[in-house]
């Protein structure tokens, strides 16, 4: 029978963030993108005490674990981020685009833990919509939206909203 | 592919006894996400993770810390018995007085400067990890009239997936401020909140130098049939 999952709470930041947390690829790497966000709750205010953490495949589409046979993986890629929030609710992590793997459009995988949150919400990025991607196409036309990194300058923007108007799409897993 | 927890097991995140859930739960069903190569693979955090004396929260400044030395051991393991080897284990926890070193805690009770209540280790080959720490106490949070959270350590543990990463909470045995906890009552079946719950371990007491408690981590098992050929359908 497996352990129950609790919340973080409002301390969480003593003992989760690392500090090369956000880098997945350390800063400088050629073709590296920043994903910036903000996590929001149900009354549009920012959550200051979260964290996030990303995984994800590198950009030839391999996994860094036993459980991927496809193939070797790029060096200075840890395939893993995990960013606190900042006062004004805002993380960011840099990494490099993932690539596609079999029968699904490149996506990262996202865990957001909180104060508040008595297990972790999962959601996913994706840089682009893609209408054959099997996850995306069993979400509600009118939430995928939530799924989909708006481009910036140097990257992409994906904020969380944990509830209410235009709630990020969960997952359950 | 990863075996669902049984039904009771975690918490609904929309618990309303525990008021910070109430802007912060889903108000959506969440959609079901077929576990494929990005879920059943996970990052495998090892040693450089470390530093020294990470294990001993203890062993952190000049001097020791106040309070009640112990030691807190346990396996990590997975709903099948199969120990998970090798993987990151980190805790964080308020000091003998209830107080994190956090700017955020201004409770009256003072900050130990020989004790930052942060810790991580790695399992071994059977499972199995090992903390010297100090006992926390409990401390008051503003979520009730007189609220007291229990005395807990926070544990963060990843398994092998990003199916099987778990955040939770460890408690302290016949704690009397369990009945009054919206967190630690938040999970509905009351056998899988006693897995919350460290057991007193004689045997792995230190004379003249340490008590001590055990907890298992149980993370969700693997199903027994093959996932591979799941995923080449794909
Ligand atoms: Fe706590």
């Amino acid at each position: 029978m497996t352990t129950p999952s609790q919340t973080v709470g409002p301390f969480l930041s003593i003992g989760l963030p690392w500090p090369d947390g956000p880098t997945v690829v350390p800063e400088g790497t050629p073709g590296a993108i920043r994903i910036v966000g903000t996590v929001y709750d149900g009354a549009g205010q920012p959550v200051p005490d979260a964290l996030i953490e990303t995984w994800q495949a590198d950009p030839d589409g391999h996994f860094d674990h036993p459980d991927d046979p496809s193939g070797p993986l790029r060096k200075d890629f840890r395939a893993f981020g995990r960013c606190p929030t900042e006062p004004d609710g805002s993380y960011w992590i840099l990494t490099l685009p993932p690539g596609a793997i079999p029968g699904q459009a490149p996506h990262i995988d996202v865990s957001v833990f909180a104060r508040g949150l008595l297990n972790r919400v999962v959601t996913r990025i994706y840089l682009a919509d893609d209408p054959a991607d099997p996850v995306l196409a069993s979400v509600d036309p009118a939430r995928r939206h939530t799924l989909i990194a708006q481009p910036t300058e140097d990257g992409y923007r994906f904020d969380i909203r944990l509830q209410g108007e235009n709630e990020t799409v969960f997952f359950d897993l | 592919m990863y075996l669902r927890d049984a039904p009771g097991t975690h918490p609904p995140l929309d618990s309303p006894a525990y008021k910070s859930t109430a802007l912060r739960h889903p108000s959506q069903r969440p959609v079901l996400l077929p576990q494929k190569l990005t879920e059943i693979t996970g990052p495998l955090l090892g040693e450089g993770r470390l530093g020294p004396n990470d294990n001993d929260l203890t062993a952190h400044h000049a001097g020791e810390p106040q309070g009640q030395r112990i030691i807190v051991h346990g396996r990590l393991l997975d709903d099948n018995g199969i120990p998970v080897s090798n993987s990151l284990v980190e805790i964080w926890q308020a000091n003998a007085g209830g107080r994190y070193k956090h700017v955020r805690d201004r409770w009256p009770s003072p900050v130990d400067p020989y004790f930052d209540g942060v810790g991580r280790t790695l399992t071994d080959a059977e499972g199995r990890y090992t903390f010297t720490t100090i006992k926390p106490g409990a401390y008051p949070w503003q979520n009730h009239d007189n609220a007291w959270r229990p005395a807990h350590i926070h544990f963060s543990v990843f398994g092998r997936s990003f199916t099987q990463r778990l955040v939770t909470q460890m408690y302290f045995p016949d704690d009397p401020l369990f009945g009054q906890d919206p967190i630690f009552n938040s999970v509905p079946d009351p056998a899988a909140r006693a897995r919350m719950i460290s057991s007193f371990d004689m045997s792995r007491t230190v004379a003249n130098w340490a008590l001590a408690y055990s907890f298992d981590i149980v993370l969700r098992g693997r199903d027994a049939t093959p996932f591979e050929e799941e995923v080449d359908d794909e």
